[in-house]
């Protein structure tokens, strides 16, 4: 894992400031989607080997949610964007 | 020479008089623990992983249930993914109803594996301390080792002074976190883990299990619904039933069949440190912070903390998970600050999102799926191998694994022992 995570409002800063939470490609369903799609939202993930985007939260820092895009096998950081700038479409 | 006669070949039996002999011979009629075979066009059964769990559903496959058209596809070789990289401990110190009876198989299994599969495992009871440093951590011990009583495992609550008698290097007094006792199971311990990977093969092995190493699974190819076989890095080998066991790569490989599952993939980690005097006879867990100690037979204390926390395929970790494992180390022994680590690693873990495994079948007839083992399935290599081998052969649940079924989580039938909810990470 990259040791920097560039927060597009405090730069550069240890990945230690953030929390992770998961899989950004996750979409909460309107409360009448049904078991199926509260079934994927709660407990299914994308989990690739290689290009992730993932919520991580500047917990530390600016306490907004970022869209961090990530590689699982070279951990490279590829980008990190406000998550309210993409919004719930990602 | 011991020799006993398989499928054409003679396989040498271990025992003293063949070490004794062989060394009168100048140790040169060794013979190699499995072949190395050309994989065949079709097989009954086709695992996916030589790991610990791959290997031994295999070995079930064939000397409990008669299967023995199986093959064992690895991308690396024997051992080089988690059996290879674990700490090494075992225990059946669960609370919840799915895994304990499940763990204490395992712990059962392991206490006659060396005799069942003649080969030395370096099974080590030494027994398993969880630490406890506060009344409701206390509490909540008294109920586990309740619950382990109820289900028939051993269990013994060590006041302070017992836990001081054991273990008189440990900071009793520490002003954060002092220990008021521990929580005991002396039928935990330790396994050689490389060791339990060749027991397995050679076992398999010699019952006409074909174990393929450099073969990595690239494709399932399917048709009318069913799995007819897997295109490999060796070519295209056809299979009556398609078995996974990838252990952190489960994902990569169910992508291959759209099969989305309850699993994020994350990196933990695992220290040596030089060889050392016998001061740990017991493995140590401290309760304020994920630590946990033994001492290995050359001296080396081996131990090891939390997962990093971030999704990883990349079976290496990040220095601040090191300083903080370190940290744990030094506030429950505070003579490790003196220790110097000589080797860390890592491993990458199948995090379920409740916590607990999977033996399962799958949405498709002719596939099955094992998975979800997160930082704890090498104690439970024995039992997984055997609830694995009777899903797969009797296309039944054994009535042991019955609670780690894949639907668990649509039909809120979570197994959290941790009760963080759907939140790998946590677990
Ligand atoms: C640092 C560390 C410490 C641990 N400590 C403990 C402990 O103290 N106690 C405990 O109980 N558990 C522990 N564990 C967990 C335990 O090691 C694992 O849960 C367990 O080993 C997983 O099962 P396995 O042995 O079958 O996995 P593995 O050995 O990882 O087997 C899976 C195999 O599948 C292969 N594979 C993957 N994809 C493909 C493909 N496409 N084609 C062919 N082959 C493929 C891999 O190469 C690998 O060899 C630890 C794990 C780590 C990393
Ligand atoms: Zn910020």
């Amino acid at each position: 894992m990259a040791s920097l995570i560039a927060c597009p409002h405090c730069g550069p800063r240890p990945k230690e400031e953030f929390t992770v939470r998961g899989d950004a490609g996750i979409t909460r369903p309107t409360p009448d989607a049904g078991q199926e799609a509260w079934h994927a939202y709660v407990y299914l993930r994308d989990n690739p080997r290689g290009r992730h985007k993932e919520h991580w939260h500047h917990t530390s820092g600016c306490r907004r949610w970022l869209i961090v895009e990530r590689d699982t096998m070279t951990h490279v950081i590829y980008s990190a964007v406000d998550a309210a700038t993409i919004g719930e479409t990602v | 020479m011991i020799t006993a006669s398989f499928h054409g070949e003679s396989i040498m039996r271990y025992s003293a008089f063949s070490v004794f002999l062989n060394a009168l011979r100048g140790n040169k009629s060794w013979q190699p623990a499995w072949r190395s075979p050309v994989p065949k066009n079709h097989y009954d059964v086709i695992i996916v992983g030589g790991g610990g769990h791959g290997l031994a559903t295999a070995y079930y496959l064939a000397k409990e249930f008669g299967m023995t058209n199986v093959a064992v596809l690895e991308k690396g070789y024997i051992g080089s993914g988690n059996v290879g990289r674990n700490t090494t401990i075992i225990r059946s110190n669960y609370l919840l109803q799915g895994n304990n009876p499940f763990y204490e198989l395992s712990m059962k299994l392991w206490e006659r594996l060396e005799q069942d599969f003649n080969f030395n495992a370096m099974v080590s009871q030494r027994g398993v301390l969880n630490l406890y440093h506060s009344d409701a951590q206390r509490d909540a011990y008294t109920r586990r080792g309740n619950a382990m009583r109820l289900h028939g495992v051993d269990s013994d609550l060590l006041d302070r002074n017992a836990v001081r008698q054991m273990l008189p290097f440990l900071d009793f007094d520490n002003a954060r976190f002092p220990i008021q006792g521990a929580l005991m199971q002396k039928r935990g311990g330790t396994v050689r883990h490389d060791a339990v990977a060749w027991g397995y093969a050679r076992g398999a092995d010699m019952r006409g299990v074909d174990i393929i190493q450099n073969c990595e699974v690239t494709g399932i190819r399917r048709e009318n619904g069913r799995v007819t076989g897997v295109e490999t890095s060796q070519g295209f080998i056809g299979c009556g039933k398609l078995a996974l066991a990838a252990a952190g790569n489960s994902t990569t490989v169910a992508d291959m069949v759209d099969m989305k599952l309850p699993i994020e993939s994350h990196v933990l980690q695992a220290f040596v440190s030089e060889g050392l005097k016998p001061f740990i006879d017991n493995v140590v867990t401290f309760g304020a912070g994920h630590f946990y100690v033994s001492q290995s037979d050359k001296g080396g204390l081996v131990f090891g903390g939390d997962i990093d926390g971030y999704n990883s395929y990349a079976q290496r970790g990040n220095l601040a998970t090191v300083e903080h494992v370190a940290e744990a180390g030094v506030a429950m022994i505070p003579a490790l600050s003196r220790v110097r680590v000589l080797r860390s690693w890592g491993g990458v873990m199948d995090m379920s999102m409740d916590g607990s495994p999977i033996i399962d079948r799958t949405h498709i007839d002719n596939l099955y799926l094992n998975a979800g083992w997160c930082y704890g399935g090498f104690k439970a290599t024995p039992a997984s191998g055997f609830c694995y081998a009777h899903l797969i052969a009797k296309n039944e649940p054994h009535e042991t694994g019955r609670a780690f079924r894949l639907d668990r989580f649509a039909r809120g039938r979570m197994i959290d022992e941790k009760g963080v909810g759907a939140q790998p990470n946590l677990h």
